[in-house]
């Protein structure tokens, strides 16, 4: 180091050593912008297809369309016997009510373990945390030939029911962190004042842990709406197709002879996961980085 | 009770007493104990009925062979010998699976810790690219991306449109059986950003006054990442490699839809879990299909346990 930089390094103040230097910063912005494009251009692309005519579809990488056609969505839409609107319908009585028994069930297992005192419960939570290191591939068969002998089979009783019985044990432990972050006076001044748990749970508890479940609500709604392995094995009957389903059935019944349709109707189903993550990134992009969710 | 009748009034019998003592002792265990069952109830019905029991049930499965049609019948270790000594299906799916762990692992972990630096340095929109590289892990494990990824590489796709303008003709990567699991490899590194977000979260907790003191001392950037970030991100890797190795054994749907459920071409994606479902749905071998699911648990739990182990003498952590 020449005596001019070290002085000039010596004399920054000290905050400023990791600030980039005007040239610097803009190579960087240059590369993470080539970057952010390159992981955007296939879905941009896809996008831009949907809308194109068809026989421009391939002619072309460029995301910008001659013309804009619609007709892609509306072939799609009615391309197999059953319309996506009932795949659209279907995936979202699913997804609804797997968002309301995860969290009326993860919260009151979470409460019971963050709050309450009573024998066994570091036996129990031990346990539940062991649940979350086993693959569903364990449980797969028996559970599958349990719901055909229940008749569940062709209904959507084996996607939702298990999630009123808290079967999610990863939010039951992402409910537990937080909860356990919540002043613990609160509810010892409650007890004195001689409310029930239940009060203590839905009066205080609940109100005050809206951002974990709203977490956990808008998680569980995008992973149960892109869900793919548990609709192939449960639902038969196209009449109850969810969205994957019935993209995956279009994508084989019309195989290469609709493109435009098969990305129109692709395009769709990403929609309402686009919205959520526009309308939700900071809590999606925290619940990440705090409790390292994966996907 | 007789005995009650023959004490004079205001008199407690022994039995009486003892009982109400019992009882107080009930009384008590139940009010210190039955708020707590009673919120856990839902979760332990689930706990024995969906997770416990079934687990239990298809370990038993695993040493018979049930077709769903006629009871199980016990065949002992034979499902077990067969898939170790003569399943040539097996050990492709176990080829393609360590393959793909393997390759997509490592690249989607230097990517996110790449792509995380750069980040993490103050610049301004820090929150839009945050968001831009987020958006295909979130999108990624859908149908609809398994579809377009098919398109991409397909002989006419994006891929080769994109490679002919260099003068270069591309094969038709996904039904080429030495590339096609290389485009799943691809499309997994395409989602790096979950760990991307974790590894910025983790560099966010290494102080600045660290570097100040380094680069005080003439310490190069490349000295300061290899003896500073590195050591203390530590942690954040091992946590990532764990849980992104654990998710690439456990990849399904991108293989289903690009090979159309089949694992071709030539078994060259025949996933771990795609096949155990072809065993379990498509040929109704509940048994052998159970006990492919207890050897992946075993290599799952190796595999964790071999982390944990080895990584005292890597993983750093501050006490």
């Amino acid at each position: 180091m020449t005596e001019t930089t070290a002085s000039v390094t010596a004399a920054r103040p000290p905050s400023d050593i990791t600030k980039r230097s005007l040239p610097a910063s803009l190579v960087i912005h240059a590369l993470l912008i080539a970057a952010s494009l390159l992981m955007l251009y296939p879905l941009l692309w896809m996008v831009s297809a949907s809308v194109r005519p068809e026989n421009e579809i391939f002619s072309s990488t460029s995301l910008i369309p001659s013309s804009i056609d619609l007709s892609s969505y509306v072939r799609g839409w009615t391309g197999l016997d059953v319309s996506f609107g009932r795949f659209f319908w279907n995936s979202l009585v699913i997804s609804v009510l797997v968002v309301t028994g995860n969290v009326i069930a993860c919260s009151l297992t979470a409460y019971a373990f963050a709050r309450l005192r009573f024998a066994g419960r570091n036996f129990w939570f031990a346990i539940m945390l062991g649940t979350l290191m086993i693959p569903y591939h364990v449980t797969l068969i028996p559970q599958y030939v349990l719901f055909l002998d229940l008749g569940w089979v062709n209904t959507i009783l084996p996607l939702v029911v298990p999630k009123f019985l808290a079967s999610d044990a990863f939010f039951i432990f992402l409910m537990v962190q937080f909860f356990r972050g919540i002043p613990r006076e609160l509810d010892e001044a409650a007890m004195m004042d001689g409310c029930s748990a239940w009060r203590i749970y839905w009066k205080i508890m609940l109100p005050l842990s809206l951002p974990v479940l709203a977490t956990a609500a808008i998680f569980s709604f995008i992973w149960t709406w892109d869900d793919f392995f548990g609709p192939l094995i449960y639902l038969n009957d196209m009449n109850t197709y969810t969205i994957q389903l019935g993209l995956r059935t279009f994508v084989d019944s019309t195989s290469a002879s609709d493109w435009g349709g098969l990305f129109a109707m692709s395009t769709l189903t990403l929609v309402p996961v686009f919205f959520f993550f526009l309308f939700f990134q900071r809590l999606l992009i925290e619940g990440i980085a705090t409790t390292g969710m994966k996907r | 009770m007789s005995n009650a009748m023959r004490t004079p009034a205001g008199a407690i019998s022994v039995e009486r007493y003892q009982g109400a003592v019992a009882e107080g002792r009930f009384r008590r265990l139940w009010n210190a104990n039955a708020p707590g069952y009673l919120f856990l109830l839902p979760w332990l019905v689930g706990f024995f009925g969906l997770t416990l029991g079934p687990a239990l049930i298809s370990l038993y499965l695993s040493f018979t062979d049930y077709d769903m049609l006629q009871s199980p019948r016990w065949v002992g270790m034979a499902n077990y010998v067969r898939i170790a000594t003569a399943d040539p299906k097996f050990s492709a799916a176990m080829d393609v699976t360590l393959t793909y762990v393997v390759f997509s692992v490592p690249f989607k972990l230097t990517f996110a810790l790449l792509v995380a630096m750069a980040l993490n340095r103050g610049l301004r929109g820090l929150t839009v690219y945050r968001a831009i590289f987020y958006l295909p892990s979130l999108l990624g494990g859908s149908v609809a991306i398994a579809v377009l990824w098919r398109q991409l590489f397909a002989s006419d796709g994006l891929v080769n449109a994109a490679l002919s303008q260099f003068g270069i003709e591309g094969p038709s990567w996904i039904s080429h059986p030495n590339y096609s699991i290389y485009t799943l490899v691809a499309l997994s590194v395409w989602q790096f950003g979950s760990p991307m977000i974790i590894f910025l979260a983790g560099l966010r907790q290494i102080p600045q006054d660290m570097y100040e003191a380094a680069s005080l001392d003439g310490a190069s950037k490349f000295r300061q990442f290899y003896k500073i970030t590195l050591p203390l991100l530590t942690p954040v890797i091992f946590f990532n490699a764990v849980v992104q190795t654990i998710e690439a054994f456990k990849a399904f749907t991108p293989a289903f839809i690009i090979s159309g459920g089949t694992g071709g071409p030539i078994n060259s994606t025949l996933f771990y879990t795609l096949y155990l479902y072809q065993e379990a749905f498509g040929n109704f071998r509940m048994g052998y299909a159970s006990a492919l699911a207890w050897i992946l648990v075993v290599i799952i739990a190796i595999f964790t346990a071999f982390s944990f182990l080895t990584s005292r003498y890597w993983v750093h952590y501050d006490d």
